[in-house]
């Protein structure tokens, strides 16, 4: 019987796929606009959504999440409405018909001391039946990087679909394959305090 | 309009029997103890677009950072409380059933999620999308978009009144159609409680023919997607009301025990 000592936890709503007609909801003005370009510390978050197939997806849509320079989460209010000056640390942007998606947005910090800076991402796409996080590192972040716990833990051979890789002054390329050859990282994240006996299988999906 | 071919493409027998067969393997997983996953397979092979889109290697388990564990703050600059009234967005009345939507967002300890986006979108009564790349032929309705959002409240409450949308085809397979539904975009106090879903409506006879509603395997998480008609929401010569409460994940939150695991 389960332990009715403890109160068990409401059970969760179940995800769906966002589909593919998302396109007049979920886009909004400024949305990828996640720091005005015309900043100084502005900086492009760019690359394309591939299949197994390694076709590019044109129905996806990437929402991005970070800190800012001092690795702050930023608490300032209206997310959607951008006035240019602020960082709100919130981006959402839809791929074109070839896959790629483009955000302006500040490098972060390190939120806390031994990790690396990163932008959590996350991607809800037609067929992706419960969206998909993961994580963009920086690859001019080497000696941080090396440090980093998450990183550390991941396959060698896989570590790379986790950083973003500068091509331009100022440009980092973060390409995100859900599946087949150079598939992405993908994450789920740890219960803080799970009953020891769901460690482990129990919370994979 | 044209009525258009119908496509050769698998039939529903072939997708029925391929959802029962995955249903038979979960429930025989639940019964020998494993834990009822809270969301759906990535990989749902008769849901045709998962195919090449679900990862196939293991998810990373990470713990969550400071910048996880928070959520964007939205301010109710954001959103116009017109927003939230999907059928004043034109000059003109929207055709269809007028409804009232509420409820409440919670995390999994019970507590209200408050002042956090929630969008929607949907199909028209006809179940047309405005969208260029949805080609059902069934006509657009000039007064209504589909699009709506609103913050929650203290209580965690949301409200919104728009039309019943009608159910519409795919090409998952011959014959495919989709239940109606209305897509839902939850934020919580934390960015891993994000969620999108979709909002079904009670007694939907094509509920058993579809994949997508059919990717969850058990029906008590099936039937937290389904609305259930409040006639305490419903309003005297204007609205047909339904009541949906939603529970989001939390960093704390851990899966749910079979229901049935112990009496196997």
């Amino acid at each position: 019987m389960p332990d009715q000592s403890t109160p068990r936890p409401l059970a969760q709503t179940p995800a769906q796929t966002v589909g593919p007609f998302f396109g007049y909801a979920l886009p909004y003005s400024g949305g990828p606009t996640v720091r005005a370009p015309w900043q100084p510390d502005a900086i492009r978050l760019h690359g394309t959504v591939f299949d197994g197939a390694g076709d590019p997806i044109p129905d996806a849509i990437v929402e991005i999440w970070g800190a800012d320079a001092a690795g702050r989460p930023s608490t300032e209010r209206g997310v959607l409405e951008r006035d240019q000056h602020g960082f709100s640390g919130f981006g959402r942007a839809a791929v074109d018909r070839d896959g790629h998606y483009v955000f302006t947005t500040i490098k972060p910090g390190a939120t806390r001391d031994g990790l690396a800076p990163y932008l959590l991402v996350t991607v809800f796409a037609r067929g992706v039946l419960h969206h998909l996080f993961t994580r963009a590192y920086f690859d001019d972040e080497a000696a941080a990087n090396a440090a980093d716990p998450l990183l550390s833990s991941v396959d060698p051979a896989r570590r790379h679909t986790l950083v973003a890789v500068s091509d331009a002054p100022g440009s980092y390329r973060f390409d995100i394959r859900l599946q087949g050859e150079g598939e992405t990282v993908f994450l789920e994240f740890a219960a803080l305090d799970p009953a020891p006996e769901r460690r482990g299988e129990g919370m994979r999906r | 309009m044209p009525r258009p071919v119908p496509q050769p493409g698998e039939s529903q027998q072939v997708i029925d029997a391929e959802i029962a067969a995955l249903h038979r393997a979960a429930h025989d997983a639940a019964a020998s103890g494993a834990p009822v996953p809270a969301h759906p397979p990535r990989d749902f092979p008769p849901y045709r677009s998962t195919r090449l889109r679900h990862p196939t290697h293991e998810l990373v388990r990470a713990d969550p950072e400071e910048i996880e564990l928070v959520s964007p703050a939205f301010g109710h600059t954001d959103v116009a409380a017109e927003e939230a009234d999907l059928t004043i967005q034109h000059t003109g009345e929207p055709l269809g059933e007028r409804i009232i939507l509420t409820g409440r967002v919670l995390d999994g300890e019970g507590r209200p999620v408050r002042n956090q986006l929630v969008e929607i979108w949907q199909a028209n009564a006809s179940g047309r999308y405005v969208h260029k790349r949805d080609q059902h032929p069934a006509p657009l309705d000039p007064n209504f978009t589909g699009v709506g959002r609103m913050i929650t409240g203290d209580d965690g409450s949301y409200r919104l009144t728009t039309i019943k949308p009608g159910a519409y085809p795919w090409k998952n397979h011959r014959n495919a159609w989709r239940p109606a539904h209305i897509h839902f975009s939850f934020f919580g106090s934390a960015f891993t409680q994000r969620l999108i879903t979709q909002m079904y409506f009670p007694g939907d006879p094509l509920f058993a023919l579809d994949p997508i509603y059919q990717s969850i395997s058990d029906q008590g998480a099936r039937d937290r997607l389904v609305a259930t008609y409040d006639h305490d929401v419903s309003e005297p010569e204007w609205a047909i009301g339904y009541r949906w409460d939603v529970v989001l994940t939390g960093p704390k939150s851990t899966p749910i025990e079979p229901e049935d695991a112990d009496h196997a």
